[in-house]
């Protein structure tokens, strides 16, 4: 909402020394936010002049050179317009002036003496949609009457200033001049002025020639009037300018007025043109797919939720939005019926979102006061009469369904107190709601607050606490530390230690995006599930939730591996969704990816599996799950490598996958694992205890054996501790020899024995490992090394 | 006698500065200290001296062979000492080569600062509550009083699900926290939460980002006041943005409190004289906040007579940004290894 100081000055006197970033810094305090303000023309040293000589240019063939009187004296200009003539009335920017295209100076122009410019409305800034053809091509013409050395930007009326507000979307009341009136009447303790509503009824009754029918529950108030015999000119300047000042541009004296009005009220008008209209308008739903023109010259495609105006045979308006081509008022216009109205605020914006958005249909989604719909309608047969000659017929139509009463609302000081944690004086708190026009009834403590209608916005003690509040000044109130019990605060600790735990042993925690292009949706995971996926996507490339985090780790990759960043060891945790059995579902995951080197430094080591194996594990004995896990080399995702993944098994739960990313997938040696957490947590751990620690010594043996190619370190150790029973207390591999025969290789294993209760003797110790030896030996077919 | 200890002494003197290695040491010191050496024979004969010079040469030869034992002695340790010297000149390194390191890891920025966060307000008793990021639009939107046809619903255009217009949706907003945490505490008793967490909306550019994140907070108990809510946000941001930060509240509308408020705090960048980024005004818009509409108490089960509290909702990403001076929003979500390694130290207490 655009505020012009000049319009608004109509209805409240505002302290002339106040600047407009004064006013717009005080409308911010009670709650109303603006974008800019400052001046609507932003020019300066421009004054009214008369071109008293006007010869051609000696050296050109389209340049004047000009003497023109500014009344103190007068002045050499060189003009190149066409309009430029002897006797013209114009406006001067003289030596220093500052205009939007730049400053004046002083010169000469192909050997004339220049002292200044006569300006174009173009010039001065005014923003393309407000001009018309002669305003672009040639110089301003003042009226000739104008008297010259005056400052012509008030000659002009274009000395407004503007403030560009970004309102609350629950202040409708604040889209009019009027509304705006009152809120700074609050401010400032002043009293808003009357509205000029007088004009003279001719003796017919408009229900005599003009019926209204209201066919849907969407319209709770219609009324209508006509107006006779209008004269169809340009509106008078100061209409113009404020328009402008509005954003709104002026077209002719009929359309500009109800524009002027629906400003002035807050309340949208439409007029058609009664000639072509028939006797009777009909407010009714759309038929869906019914067909209607509009004012711009595009034929829609209606649904049932858009609300019509209708006569007899069709459409002629899109309520509230837009009206039909077939009944606009034009250049020829006699007679106009004018429609004041209130239409359901959700179905205006339905339709609205769906065809445009406009002034009006703005005001009509933010509720509109039925008292200003009466207004409006008086207000627009006043000006008709005043600035289109119109001929006002008597009476009104009316169609009213809705009642129309002040709320009253009772409130007591304690409350005030209780809400905003300080107490504010009976007195202040009764000046505060007299500033905002609300009546109030004070019974001592208990104030009966009566609110007017145009506050559409307060319904409950709340809403009167918080105008309170605004106007006293929100942020007059102390902060103070709430008193309350003493509680234990808690937070998902496991989470975050899993993300100090990896940071810690060196990844770089990362964050990215939840949506992912929906082809991706069933990669690194074999799941069988029903992904989740957006109704209106803003791309094709983000219209999926994702399952997996390991898509978005292998984009992690590729982006910075376009960017030349090497070594990536990354992880992040976040949500995979699905759908299971109608009900959407999010679990945690954990993805990891390595990549390049992680020990760095000279002789610095390429990450392999064991590497990210090593993640893999220290984050389960982190967790507690050491002894409780096993990697299986099955169903393996097909964007893994099928001989360098396994799948990760923790007390017989399958809660991840780990491995090489497939070739196919990334060319280079890349790792990755996944673990979805949900799972993982869910299954249990047995808490942190103290173990004894044997005070006597252990025995260290080692053993090698020569073994099947394809037996796994996993199957001898499970083997080796099985046979060795309680006394064995640590296997630990040390050596991999491959082939050291065809098809066979050794490993060494060094075994420790220890007994918590006694030395153990060599022989104790010698029983167990030869059964080991034997064992393993019988097992697996494998020979001792020697 | 005293002359002949004299002339032996002063020969170890001299002899034993040619001596280098340990073994020619050795050789000496049995030349004068052995079973034969010089020093021993002079007591060979003592059995045959009267008691008066037995004891003078016996002291002369004590003092003799003690004096020279210590002359040996610091001979073996000064050539000790040049072996070992001569060993550690041969083992020395660059010690301005690189070191053995592992990667160095680093926590994600909207993890630090959610962490400060969490850290904040755990310690005054409230619980971190974490909600799903597909929500319904009840949830969402309905229960804290943004009804469909809202206006307010512009302000977050929202990604709703395949066929689930105006049912289901990914959250806009963290305040379903409230609903959610009000809904849940089935004694309808006080409660005190903040929520962290992602949050969606069809809007992309350098300050928006279509995903984002939020902190959402609610207080609920019988006395709570606009003013606790401003001191708990001064204290806030006291902790994030530091001690001498200060914080403004200016009226506003959201349909879910009431009264509403806007919360600035001073220009972190210029401390509140005015620079570009607060656009001159020395303060900086960071959080919407209020007191929990009565309406949506009711929705939640809470009778608003017995029970008030304020909530409050920040950006989370701009926090990390005023924090971290990050200037565009999309490098956060950029991933760029170059970025994030960047958060690898201790914050500053």
């Amino acid at each position: 909402m655009k505020l012009s100081r000049k319009f608004v000055s109509d209805y409240i006197d505002l302290d002339e020394n106040l600047s407009i970033t004064d006013i717009a810094d005080a409308m911010t305090s009670v709650g109303n936010e603006y974008d800019s303000a400052g001046k609507m023309v932003e020019c300066t040293k421009l004054v009214t002049g008369e071109v008293i000589e006007c010869i051609d240019h000696p050296d050109s063939d389209h340049l004047h050179c000009c003497k023109v009187d500014i009344g103190s004296e007068v002045l050499d200009i060189v003009c190149g317009a066409p309009n430029v003539r002897k006797g013209l009335k114009v406006v001067v920017a003289l030596d220093g002036a500052k205009l939007p295209g730049g400053e004046i100076k002083k010169g000469s122009i192909r050997g004339c003496v220049s002292n200044g410019m006569l300006c174009s409305k173009a010039e001065l800034g005014l923003d393309n949609k407000f001009l018309v053809e002669k305003d672009k091509n040639g110089i301003h013409e003042l009226p000739e009457d104008t008297e010259i050395g005056l400052d012509a930007l008030s000659v002009m009326g274009l000395d407004d200033e503007v403030i560009d507000f970004e309102l609350t979307s629950n202040r409708g009341d604040l889209l009019s001049i009027i509304g705006m009136a009152y809120e700074l009447g609050a401010i400032y303790d002043k009293k808003v002025k009357d509205i000029d509503l007088n004009y003279n009824s001719n003796s017919e009754d408009i229900n005599d020639s003009f019926k209204v029918q209201i066919d849907t529950p969407d319209c709770k108030l219609f009324l209508a009037k006509k107006a006779k015999n209008v004269v169809i000119k340009e509106s008078p300047d100061f209409i113009k300018n404020r328009l402008i000042a509005s954003g709104i541009r002026p077209i002719n004296n009929v359309v500009d007025i109800s524009n002027y009005v629906m400003l002035e009220t807050g309340q949208p008008l439409h007029y058609y043109d009664a000639d072509r209209l028939g006797n009777t308008l009909i407010v009714r739903n759309a038929v869906d797919g019914e067909k209607l023109t509009t004012l711009d010259g595009q034929e829609r495609v209606l649904s049932e939720s858009d609300i019509v105006i209708a006569d007899n045979n069709k459409a002629v308006g899109l309520a509230g939005v837009m009206g039909g081509l077939s009944t606009e008022v034009e250049e020829d216009t006699k007679n106009i019926i004018i429609e004041s109205a209130i239409f359901d605020p959700i179905k205006i914006r339905k339709t609205s979102k769906k065809i445009l958005r406009s002034e009006a249909s703005n005001r009509f989604e933010k509720g509109l006061d039925p008292r200003r719909t009466y207004m409006a309608i008086e207000r627009s047969c006043a000006l008709l009469e005043k600035y289109a000659d119109a001929e006002i017929v008597g009476s009104l139509v009316e169609c009213k369904d809705l009642e129309i009463d002040d709320k009253v609302i009772d409130i007591t000081l304690e409350k005030i107190e209780r809400v905003l944690g300080i107490r504010i004086e009976h007195e202040e708190v009764i000046s505060i709601f007299n500033r905002l026009g609300f009546m109030v009834e004070d019974n001592d403590s208990l104030l009966r607050v009566t609110v007017p209608t145009r506050r559409l916005d307060i319904s409950i003690e709340e809403d009167l606490i918080e105008e309170v509040g605004r106007i006293h000044g929100m942020d007059n109130i102390e902060g103070k530390s709430p008193v309350l019990d003493v509680v234990r605060g808690t937070y998902d600790s496991t989470r975050r230690a899993i993300k100090h735990k990896l940071a810690d042993m060196g990844l770089n925690e990362t964050m990215s995006y939840t949506l992912i292009p929906n082809g991706e949706v069933h990669k690194f995971t074999n799941d069988e599930f029903e992904p989740v996926t957006l109704n209106d996507p803003m791309s094709e490339d983000r219209n999926t939730l994702r399952y997996s985090l390991l898509y978005s780790l292998k984009e992690i990759y590729n982006y910075n591996k376009a960017r030349n960043n090497s070594n990536i060891s990354i992880f992040e945790i976040g949500k995979g969704f699905y759908k299971k059995d109608g009900i959407y579902q999010e679990d945690l995951k954990l993805g990891i990816l390595m990549s390049g080197d992680y020990e760095l430094g000279i002789g610095n080591t390429k990450v392999d599996f064991y590497y990210i194996k090593g993640v893999l594990e220290e984050l389960l004995y982190f967790l507690g799950y050491e002894g409780r896990y096993s990697l299986i080399v099955d169903n393996i995702p097909e964007e893994f490598h099928p001989g360098v993944s396994a799948t990760i098994n923790v007390s017989g739960t399958i809660v991840g996958t780990i491995g090489k990313i497939h070739p196919s997938v990334l060319k280079d040696d890349v790792y990755a694992m996944e673990i979805n957490l949900t799972k993982l947590l869910a299954i249990r751990t047995g808490s942190m205890k103290y173990k004894d620690i044997s005070k006597y010594p252990g025995i260290i043996k080692d053993v090698a054996f020569i073994v099947d190619n394809k037996l796994s370190n996993e199957e001898i150790v499970t083997a080796i501790k099985k046979s060795g029973g309680k006394l064995l207390t640590n296997i630990q591999i040390f050596d991999i020899y491959p082939n050291i025969e065809e098809g066979k290789k050794s490993m060494a294993y060094k075994l420790t024995f220890e007994d918590a209760t006694k030395t153990l003797s060599d022989e104790e110790v010698m029983d167990v490992f030869n059964k080991v030896i034997k064992d393993i030996e019988s097992k697996f077919n494998a020979k001792l090394r020697g | 006698m005293k002359e002949q200890a004299e002339s032996i002494k002063s020969e170890v003197v001299s002899s034993i500065k040619n001596v280098n290695t340990l073994s020619d040491l050795a050789n000496l010191k049995a030349k004068y200290l052995g079973k034969t050496g010089s020093i021993t024979e002079l007591t060979k004969n003592m059995k045959d001296l009267s008691i008066e010079e037995r004891k003078n040469v016996g002291q002369i030869t004590n003092i003799l062979k003690n004096e020279v034992t210590e002359i040996f002695e610091t001979r073996e340790r000064e050539i000790n000492d040049a072996i070992l010297n001569e060993k550690l000149s041969k083992e020395v390194i660059d010690v301005t080569l690189p070191s053995k390191k592992i990667k160095r890891g680093s926590l994600h920025p909207m993890t630090r600062i959610t962490e400060e966060f969490e850290d904040f307000f755990v310690s005054m008793g409230y619980t971190v509550y974490d909600g799903p990021e597909i929500e319904s639009d009840e949830n969402c939107f309905q229960k804290l009083n943004i009804p469909v046809g809202h206006p307010a619903r512009d302000a977050q255009d929202t990604f709703y699900l395949s066929n689930e217009v105006e049912k289901f949706l990914l959250r806009s907003q963290t305040s379903t926290a409230q609903v959610r945490a009000m809904e849940e505490n089935v004694d309808k008793g006080p409660i005190r939460i903040v929520c962290p967490g992602k949050v969606y909306r069809r809007d992309e550019d350098a300050t928006h980002s279509h995903q984002f994140m939020q902190i959402e907070g609610l207080v609920i108990d019988k006395n709570i006041s606009m003013a606790d809510l401003k001191g708990t946000l001064e204290m806030m941001m006291k902790r994030v943005l530091g001690e001498k930060t200060k914080v403004r509240f200016r009226p506003s509308y959201f349909p879910f409190t009431e009264p509403s408020v806007e919360v600035d705090v001073t220009c972190f960048k210029c401390g509140g004289k005015g620079c570009n980024l607060c656009k001159q005004t020395g303060w900086i818009e960071v959080l919407g906040a209020g007191m929990v509409h009565p309406d949506v108490l009711t929705m939640s089960g809470y009778d608003p007579k017995v029970y008030q509290g304020f909530a409050f909702g920040t950006g989370l990403d701009r926090m990390a940004m005023f924090k971290y001076g990050i200037p565009d929003i999309r490098t956060i979500y950029g991933n760029d290894i170059r970025f994030i390694e960047q958060f690898d130290r201790k914050d500053e207490d």
